[in-house]
């Protein structure tokens, strides 16, 4: 292939990822002719944060229907579509089949019958509440470590079914079809009293207001006047209390009154006017807060994290490719494409940062995205060094591993928490969790290269001396990165929790967790300097590197103790022993005798006591 | 290498090779010591595992029990001395070397930092009401029994007996007592029910006092890190007329219980064990923050005021998450709340080490730094030829 041939291609492939990526954007949600993409623009505070009602709407599906789609007979209904009906009218959306149930016993067990499938309506489940209700407290009481499968599913059906419930009752009492007028009225009739009895208002109307402001979920009604304390926003109850004693009906309010009345009549050119007047309010009142919320709405409109999983998934593909025909050409592709998708995986990982105004990693979905950011970025580096393919392609394969991790442990709804009081600080988030991260991420791509070394020399003829070598280097090279990182990271948690509880070192799981991985680099570092091994057993010291950092990543957090302690991961404990195993099973592979090994690998000598002291200098 | 070490035992005690073991057994303890503190909280597990010098085991039910690992104490040392020795032997000083050396002094200082912290920094504990003010601190772990003569209207004379006398028994005697105590049983950790309950109850040891009306069962200690033991004790008070009869004292009784000797009233109280400080701290206001609409803690601060007539402080002090007060070698940290938020607990510390880990820090990372740039710079260089 000719020079110039292979950078036109080479652009195209950049200009159809880019084009995948940026897809989304064209796409313009009108479901029935209503704004909805606009709807979802709207800010509102929600478990402290102020976000737009599209995440609302995003993880509110994915806590309750596990997936961010809701198919229907009519076609697929987005999120906010979903959202829309949920708020504005309960009728129908209570009509929907939105409660995934995947376990049997929890639907014998409240009386549902297993054959009508996997997918329950608020209405199938309405007559089985009172059933749920009661397996869910007897489970509430059962220790959280000790519940069994069965009491930890239906304790999450009944918090899945009281969110839906929540969610109904945010805006309007559900079932209401003419809220508007329900305002109408009261503005003519209340005459405001410090005690909202006196003011007029029927004991019902009262009621359904106190109901309205206990139940409702988000807080959809902006500080007045405007200011930018989050504190002052209020939940649609509240501010109609409020309006009780002061007779001041908040803008926000009527704006909220005239869109569900509308959207409830399908009257949707009214809804839009309705929509388009309270968006050019905020924007008055809360520049600020309207950008923010617009670009996280595109933020989640273009999944970056998504599309990068995918491409990577691509890339891995061309890299192994390289290694068996066209090495330059395939090699070439996937750099660029893996420059591009890098690219895209810090778009994402960028925006978040501005979002939360926080460093990149908060918590555990942030730490598995960074993971794989870190990892891709060294990979890229590493290819840059030894244009072989290997480089890019376990980068490619640790990108993605991440990535799907990420993408299963946001299913647990927003993945943009607020932090808990001793971790609300800037300095340390932005170093100890950076480092201690690098270091895990480094001690992955270390193991995942020597996997490679292990796979192509065990199973493939395809490794020769010189790669050989060279992933020598590069695995020696990363383990030197990682203990670095993880060296220092470790030490600056010792002292942020010196500075914060006056305890350097405590023995807490996760420090020990991180201990370990700084023990294991330095384990293999000196087992290197001193002849304890050779370059394959170096590859089966950096493939443990991997159990080592999975355990400390995840497995600490399932023992249910300490200060780290995320809560008790039921679901991913076999995928980390399963992963732990065949990281074992690559090792024993990595100690057999060369003579069965596919790649026929001359004998390095093992180096002499003399030149052994000349490499620890 | 290995016909070299086998020949002096100095070489192997300098070997990377023991290095790399006792890595290994350090991995292989650290992994351990996590996975006990599942059943047994991770106080015991730090005494057990990491500040011990073997690691035992006993088959269920036997008494007996073996070493079968050995334990930090040992692995800090042994690693210790491995570096010290390859320090001595292997490594003269060239300028390649600065980062080995660095780093490994680093380490040096870092496990003599904690060694220094395990057997000098002492964590207590102070709890302060709005409106109080305190002038010592609690150990959270450890109690004392105190005998308070209250007799003279400005101070209280305090004589205090620890807890590993009490546990010891036997007759305690202070000059300044005109009686001695007898120590008849002491309980680590216990239960106490009202003997109203249960009219069945074998007799108390106890003749006077709350003890009568009680009924005291001994439990395992605690493994828990939010539980605290109740203890108790059975103390008889014998002056020279004889004895006065015995009296039940429990952290778990609020109460002092009086008593008089030669006309002069004393106070018998069991507490957390108190470190008076020159100062004195009070409370004014204990702040929970809370994220709009949530419960989730956004930051608990305590405005305190500092009072030391000794050196002339007199001023307020903000103490919150992440920003301790530091004052004459003690350390107040924001640790925790109590009494719907109108009682603040604050960690005490002084630890005489706490610099070395910052020093340590710096060290192992310019050393890794120094050392690993070489190596890229040597890799890059050689590349480039």
């Amino acid at each position: 292939m000719k020079p110039t041939r292979t950078l036109i291609v080479t652009w195209v492939i950049v200009a159809a990822t880019l084009a995948y990526v940026l897809a989304p954007l064209f796409r313009h949600d009108r479901h029935g002719g209503f704004e909805m993409q606009k709807l979802g623009r709207i800010p509102v505070l929600l478990n402290g944060r102020i976000k737009p009602l599209d995440t609302v709407a995003r993880t509110s599906l994915l806590i309750i229907h596990g997936k961010q789609t809701l198919r229907t007979e009519e076609g697929s209904l987005t999120p906010m579509d979903w959202l829309a009906e949920v708020l504005m009218k309960s009728q129908q959306a209570n009509e929907r089949k939105i409660f995934v149930m995947r376990n049997p016993e929890t639907l014998t067990a409240v009386g549902l019958n297993a054959e009508a499938g996997k997918y329950f309506s608020f209405n199938d489940l309405f007559p089985h509440l009172q059933e749920i209700e009661q397996q869910a407290a007897l489970s509430d009481k059962v220790d959280a470590q000790l519940r069994s499968a069965f009491q930890r599913d239906v304790l999450k059906l009944y918090e899945r079914i009281s969110l839906y419930h929540r969610l109904e009752n945010s805006l309007e009492v559900a079932g209401t079809t003419d809220f508007k007028s329900q305002i109408d009225d009261l503005l003519k009739n209340i005459k405001p009293s410090p005690v909202p009895m006196q003011s007029g208002i029927s004991s019902e109307a009262l009621q359904s207001l106190g109901f309205l402001a206990e139940t409702g979920y988000f807080f959809p009604i902006p500080p007045f006047p405007p200011n930018d304390d989050p504190l002052q926003w209020r939940k649609m109850g509240e501010s109609l209390l409020v309006f009780l004693t002061d007779g001041k009906m908040h803008p926000a309010v009527r704006s909220w009154a005239a869109m569900t009345t509308a959207f409830a009549a399908k009257d949707s050119v009214t809804f839009n006017k309705a929509l388009d007047d309270y968006l050019a309010q905020l924007q008055r009142d809360f520049p600020g807060r309207v950008w923010k919320a617009k670009v996280e709405s595109v933020f989640n409109q273009l999944q970056l994290f998504y599309s990068a999983m995918v491409i990577y998934v691509l890339i891995f593909v061309l890299a192994c490719g390289s290694w068996l025909a066209w090495p330059q050409t395939l090699g070439r592709y996937a750099f660029a494409l893996l420059v591009v998708t890098f690219l895209v995986h810090s778009a994402g990982l960028v925006t978040r940062m501005y979002l939360e105004g926080r460093p990149p990693v908060t918590n555990l979905y942030s730490s598995a995205v960074f993971i794989g950011w870190a990892a891709v970025l060294l990979g890229i580096l590493l290819e840059r060094f030894f244009r072989n393919g290997i480089g890019s392609a376990t980068a490619a394969m640790i990108g993605f591993v991440t990535l799907l991790i990420a993408h299963h442990l946001s299913m647990d709804g927003d993945t943009m928490e607020m932090m808990r009081a001793v971790l609300d600080t800037n300095g340390w988030l932005a170093t100890h969790v950076v480092c201690v991260t690098l270091g895990y991420a480094s001690t992955f791509l270390a193991g995942f290269l020597a996997l490679t070394y292990i796979v192509r020399g065990a199973f493939t003829p395809s490794l020769d001396r010189s790669t050989a070598q060279s992933l020598t280097r590069m695995v020696y090279g990363i383990v030197c990165f990682a203990t670095l990182f993880s060296f220092v990271g470790t030490i600056l948690g010792g002292i942020w929790a010196d500075q914060s509880w006056g305890r350097f070192w405590g023995w807490d799981p996760k420090e020990n967790g991180a201990l370990l991985i700084v023990l294991w680099n330095a384990i293999i570092l000196h087992a290197r300097w001193g002849g304890l091994v050779r370059q394959k057993g170096l590859m089966v010291l950096a493939v443990f590197g991997n159990v080592v950092t999975s355990w400390s990543w995840f497995g600490v957090n399932m023992l249910g103790i300490g200060l780290h302690s995320y809560g008790f991961m039921d679901s991913a404990f076999p995928w980390l022993i399963a992963f732990g195993a065949s990281q074992l099973i690559f090792m024993l592979i990595g100690v057999l005798p060369s003579s069965v090994w596919r790649s026929q690998l001359e004998a390095v000598k093992r180096p002499t006591a003399t030149q052994m002291v000349d490499v620890t200098a | 290498m290995s016909s070299i070490s086998q020949s002096s035992p100095f070489r192997t005690l300098a070997s990377l090779r023991l290095t790399v073991v006792c890595l290994g057994f350090g991995m292989v303890l650290v992994f351990l010591g996590t996975l006990a503190q599942v059943n047994l909280g991770i106080h015991a597990v730090q005494a057990r595992y990491f500040q011990s010098v073997f690691i035992f085991w006993s088959p269920p039910g036997a008494h007996w029990r073996i070493p079968i690992l050995p334990g930090g104490y040992v692995l800090g040392t042994v690693l210790l001395l491995n570096l010290l020795a390859a320090h001595a032997t292997r490594f003269q000083f060239s300028r390649k070397k600065v980062g080995i050396i660095l780093l490994h002094f680093g380490v040096i200082l870092l496990l003599v930092g904690q060694l220094l912290t395990g057997l000098f920094a002492r964590e207590t504990q102070m709890r302060i009401d709005e409106g109080q003010t305190l002038g010592y601190s609690e150990a959270p772990r450890e109690i004392e029994l105190a005998v308070i003569d209250g007799s003279d209207p400005n101070f209280d004379q305090v004589v205090s007996i620890p807890e590993r006398l009490l546990a010891r028994g036997g007759t305690i005697q202070n000059q300044t007592l005109p009686f001695t105590l007898r120590v008849r049983q002491f309980l680590p950790n216990s239960r106490l029910e009202m003997r109203s309950q249960d009219q069945q109850a074998p007799p108390s040891l106890a003749t006077n006092g709350v003890g009568t009306s009680i009924i005291v069962s001994e439990i395992p200690r605690t493994v828990k890190d939010d539980e605290r033991d109740m203890s108790a004790a059975f103390v008889e008070i014998n002056s020279a007329q004889g004895s006065l009869g015995t009296w039940l004292v429990s952290n778990a009784v609020s109460e002092s219980q009086p008593f008089t000797v030669n006309n002069h009233t004393y106070n018998l109280i069991m507490r957390q064990r108190r470190y008076y400080k020159q100062f004195a701290l009070t409370l004014l206001h204990f702040a929970h923050d809370r994220y709009a609409g949530t419960d989730i803690p956004k930051n608990f601060s305590s405005r305190v005021h500092l009072t030391d007539l000794e050196r002339g402080e007199n001023r307020e002090v903000l103490i919150s998450m992440n920003d301790p007060l530091r004052y004459r070698g003690f350390t107040f940290y924001q640790a925790g709340f109590d009494k719907n938020d109108k009682t603040t607990i604050l960690q005490v510390v002084r630890n005489p080490a706490m610099l070395l880990p910052y020093i340590a820090c710096g060290l192992v990372a310019l050393g890794l730094i120094i050392q690993f740039s070489m190596h890229l710079f040597g890799f890059v260089k050689k590349r480039n030829q």
